[in-house]
């Protein structure tokens, strides 16, 4: 039901390889801890003589503080402590801790609060109720300030500064330019080309990880402190925690074994890690807090909303001839991990085309709103709603052909975007021949129903270290046991999408082993090795190399210890498949993997066989090191009548180079559907003077299992070099279409065109009635 | 309001708890008897984390009073498996990878649980399915793998052991 997987085999590097346990089914290695309830989370962690902690947050969006009083608080029995930005070190800290400037965000700030919801005091009693009612008992002082909420006004001369030294309150500014585009506007003017210009607005969206932001810190009095964290990179917390505890990080234990999702917006240092690590270094106690969903909704991060102006020259008969585009995002009251979806946005509005002159320049302005962050495909859903949309419609206003116009201008393999990427592989050509077969299969759908596509791509994870990371992007350690179990140690971050499935299967196929034969651990700081973690849809390229390297590294080492114990001809080549070390040339001819581990470790002195294995891109251009392609279909119907969407189904066809674990790759598309649709027609975070207007899931609505429409998978097989067998990216790029492929089914459906997200009834109904004005004014 | 005894079943096992009137059923599970399975994602009844079965029907743990259910029959996803076997829908969920981050999935468990049980012995469509679970969130598979995990079991492709 639902979902039909229908298999193309494509390959832009043939390879006959035939694996054992790559893209075969296989159950999620923490399967059974999730479906029987013993998976522990932060939110579950219970330690002896644990105080739980509360945070008091600003009620005005801009204002300084004056004075905090304490007192009253303290008074109040089984109150332990209350803090304030005083009891601090006072650091300004980011995730961006290559730039000083970008490390704006003090959590308990001392001078000034910059939004709603702003953290100023926390609190630790011996029950949560008690911390709650001492929140009331805190008097703050506040000097209330002029605030500015979009971007568009807060970037003018006489809006309220927000930082200081700020100018405009333009937090970064992004320049991406290849190509002579002036030149190419004139001449496409010239020539008689076709030029169009547009302005877009995309909303916000909340992550809504079912388990909000969580953190039980405990501090001991040798010096050392550990937080259980709900994060999605134990190292990024680990180092971050450290720095504004004036630590050094090696003190700092970070664990993070099981993690409630994260889509982008659990990487950066939030108030429940830092408050709960502040109260528990002053009690030398352990405190937990965890965020109510309105805390999470209104003060924690969301995706970057956008303004964008696009414009475009397109020859006559659908050539792509350039491109000019200007973004200016809501920045929030902190950079976060905004530096990056600025950056990412321009790259991928560029996507999936051959320009041979583009322009981008982002504006990322600070606002008293609640900060903006990445979130899955960041920055690149908004960017592609507005280019897939305006391309489709210049289509349309020249009687072209949209599919035959995508693939004229599509990427192919080994195309260089000048200056900034080299892609390798690419099946963007076959993934619009093969959604095109499948909609006009279809045929006639009727009246207000339409089918709209989008294509994209993205990246496998980034090239960028703006954390200045020492370590190397993702290593990996393998140790194999006396009876041939495996311990994987990774410092990737499974949060849900089975990064530890991924590196299981990786590391069984390597090793030739079953995955039942490998014991993964990941999300401790102390046991396992540095990693960034998981963002960017880095983990499948970049730990699956590490992992495959110290796989390999082990490997080598036991068939070193097989060749002598064989007494082989030096031409023959050994491998190991399905635990049977065996001679590739004769199958038959080998000896059991068990027995070979044992005998190898007694070889080596008692020594446990250790691999190891590490991947930093290098040489691979300045964005990543590989891209996926996708074209998405949606099948709409509106109702003109009251506005109303129904999505009938969603086909994808995607290149995400070789598929690693097909039962993940369907969750993926399946989750980046739902996600997404809610971000294109639901969710919206709407506010009034920087109040967030629905910060609790009865208003805020996401997709329910009754409006999720049937989805399919079209695989584009490719091999892409750089990935471990072959693979690309699949988590957050199939987030990408979503919103520009259904307004394009409402504007094939209906005859209008949608500039504004979420794709609301109201907004559907208004562009009707601008429709029918205009159609009577002729 | 002074504290007062309540007996309650949990999983088939009788537990004694003392606790202030206004305490929800949520609670009593996961603080005073430290069955962390069952979840919380919000404050006001809409996701769907805190689902168990109350006499085996469905209900927000959140939503009660855990004085309500005295004497009654309360089933946990830590009730689902017996003896280590685990149940037809457990299993489904596993075949049919229906879960990612698992935060989620003990309240979806609970919800198909008591969808299959109230529909034993009849076909059911996709829709019925679907708004079965329409009270739960799930923020990372898009519903799809549960609902043919939940399909699955009401096919009897799955069997109780």
């Amino acid at each position: 039901m639902s979902t039909e997987i229908k298999e193309l085999k494509y390959s832009t590097f043939k390879t006959n390889i035939k694996y054992s346990v790559i893209n075969t089914k296989v159950h999620n290695v923490d399967g059974i801890a999730k479906v029987t309830g013993r998976a522990q989370y932060t939110f579950d962690i219970k330690l002896p003589g644990m105080l739980y902690g509360k945070i008091l947050r600003s009620p005005h969006p801009h204002a300084r503080i004056i004075n905090i009083d304490t007192t009253r608080a303290m008074e109040l029995p089984g109150v332990k402590a209350v803090v304030t930005g005083k009891d601090t070190l006072g650091i300004k800290q980011g995730i961006w801790r290559r730039y000083e400037e970008l490390c704006d965000e003090q959590i308990l700030p001392l001078e000034k609060v910059r939004y709603i919801g702003e953290p100023v005091a926390a609190v630790a009693a011996v029950t949560e109720e008690i911390a709650e009612q001492a929140l009331d008992l805190i008097d703050v002082e506040y000097e209330v300030l002029p605030a500015v909420f979009e971007p568009l006004d807060a970037i003018k001369k006489d809006a309220p500064v927000i930082h200081e030294g700020v100018e405009r309150n333009v937090n970064v500014t992004r320049h991406i330019e290849w190509g002579d585009v002036d030149e190419a506007f004139a001449e496409a003017e010239k020539n008689g080309g076709y030029i169009r210009e547009d302005w877009f607005r995309c909303s916000g969206q909340h992550h809504m990880c079912m388990e909000t932001r969580a953190a039980v810190s405990s501090y001991t009095p040798e010096g050392k402190l550990t937080v259980w964290a709900s994060t999605q990179s134990a190292y990024y917390t680990q180092a971050l925690i450290a720095g504004v505890l004036g630590m050094r990080e090696g003190d700092v234990r970070v664990i993070a074994t099981y993690v409630g999702g994260g889509f982008g917006g659990k990487f950066e240092l939030d108030a429940a890690m830092f408050c709960s690590a502040v109260l528990s270094k002053k009690l030398c106690k352990p405190v937990k807090i965890v965020f109510t969903r309105e805390e999470d909704m209104i003060a924690s991060k969301r995706r970057t909303p956008m303004y964008y102006y696009v414009r475009t020259a397109m020859s006559r008969d659908g050539q792509l001839l350039a491109r000019e585009s200007r973004m200016f995002s809501n920045g929030g009251a902190y950079t976060g991990m905004g530096a990056t979806a600025l950056y990412l946005s321009g790259f991928f509005h560029s996507f999936p085309y051959k320009w041979k002159a583009y322009r981008y320049d982002g504006y990322r302005v600070y606002t008293n709103t609640m900060p903006s962050t990445s979130m899955r495909g960041f920055g690149a859903p908004q960017a592609m709603f507005c280019s897939e949309q305006q391309i489709e419609w210049m289509c349309a206003d020249l009687g072209l052909d949209p599919y035959e116009v995508r693939r004229k201008n599509a990427h192919t393999e080994c195309y260089e975007v000048p200056g900034q990427a080299f892609i390798q592989s690419c099946g963007m050509t076959e993934c619009i021949d093969k959604i095109e077969q499948w909609a006009k299969s279809k045929g006639d759908l009727g009246p207000n129903r339409a089918i709209g596509i989008s294509s994209c791509g993205f990246m496998s994870g980034g090239i960028f270290n703006w954390f200045d990371s020492p370590y190397s992007f993702s290593s990996a350690v393998v140790t194999i046991n006396i009876d041939g179990t495996v311990e994987l140690h990774v410092g990737c971050q499974d949060i849900g999408q089975g990064s530890n499935t991924t590196m299981a299967i990786i590391a069984a196929e390597t090793l030739g082993v079953k995955v039942e034969d490998i014991k993964v651990h990941s999300g401790d700081t102390d046991h396992c090795p540095a990693d960034l973690g998981a963002w960017g849809s880095r983990q499948t390229l970049m730990a699956g190399n590490a992992v495959k390297m110290a796989c390999e590294d082990a490997k080598r080492q036991l068939l070193e210890f097989a060749y002598a114990e064989m007494g082989l001809n030096i031409v023959y080549d050994l491998d190991i498949k399905d635990r049977w070390v065996h001679v590739i040339a004769r199958p038959e001819r080998g000896m059991k993997y068990e027995d070979l581990v044992r005998k190898a470790i007694r070889a080596k002195d008692g020594q446990r066989i250790v691999g190891r294995g590490y991947y930093t891109p290098h040489r691979k251009g300045m964005i990543s090191p590989a891209y996926s392609y996708m074209m998405q279909a949606v099948d709409a119907e509106i109702d003109p009548e009251t506005g109303k969407i129904k999505v009938h189904e969603i086909m994808t066809a995607h290149d995400c180079g070789q598929p690693i674990n097909p039962l993940g790759l369907v969750g993926q598309l399946e989750g980046a559907a739902s996600m997404a649709l809610g971000y294109a027609y639901l969710e919206d975070l709407p506010m009034d003077e920087g109040k967030l207007l629905n910060p609790n899931l009865v208003d805020y609505k996401v997709i329910r299992a009754p409006e999720m429409p049937k989805t399919g998978m079209i695989d584009i097989e490719t091999y892409e070099a750089e990935g471990p067998y072959g693979a690309k990216e699949a988590g957050e790029g199939l987030t990408n279409p979503t919103a520009a492929a259904l307004g394009n089914a409402i504007f094939h459906a209906l005859g209008i065109q949608m500039k504004e997200l979420p794709l609301t009834p109201e907004r559907i109904l208004r562009a009707l009635r601008e429709k029918k004005e205009k159609e009577a004014n002729k | 309001m002074e504290k007062r005894a309540l007996k309650l079943s949990v999983n088939g096992q009788e537990y004694e708890v003392f606790i202030h009137p206004k305490t929800l059923l949520v609670e009593v599970i996961r603080d005073h008897l430290g069955f962390t399975g069952t979840k919380r994602g919000c404050e006001t009844v809409s996701c769907g984390a805190c689902t168990v079965l109350v006499n085996g029907a469905s209900v927000k743990s959140c939503s009660v009073l855990a004085v309500q259910v005295e004497g009654m029959e309360v089933t946990t996803v830590e009730g689902l498996e017996q003896d280590g076997k685990l149940s037809p829908i457990q299993k489904a969920f596993l075949d049919n990878g229906s879960y990612q981050c698992g935060f989620c999935t003990p309240g979806m468990l609970m919800s198909a649980t008591a969808f299959l049980k109230e529909n034993e012995g009849r076909e059911v469509t996709e829709h019925e399915i679907r708004e079965g679970i329409e009270g739960n969130i799930c923020r990372c598979t898009g519903y799809n793998s549960i609902v043919r995990a939940i399909d699955a079991v009401a096919k009897g492709t799955y069997k109780e052991e």
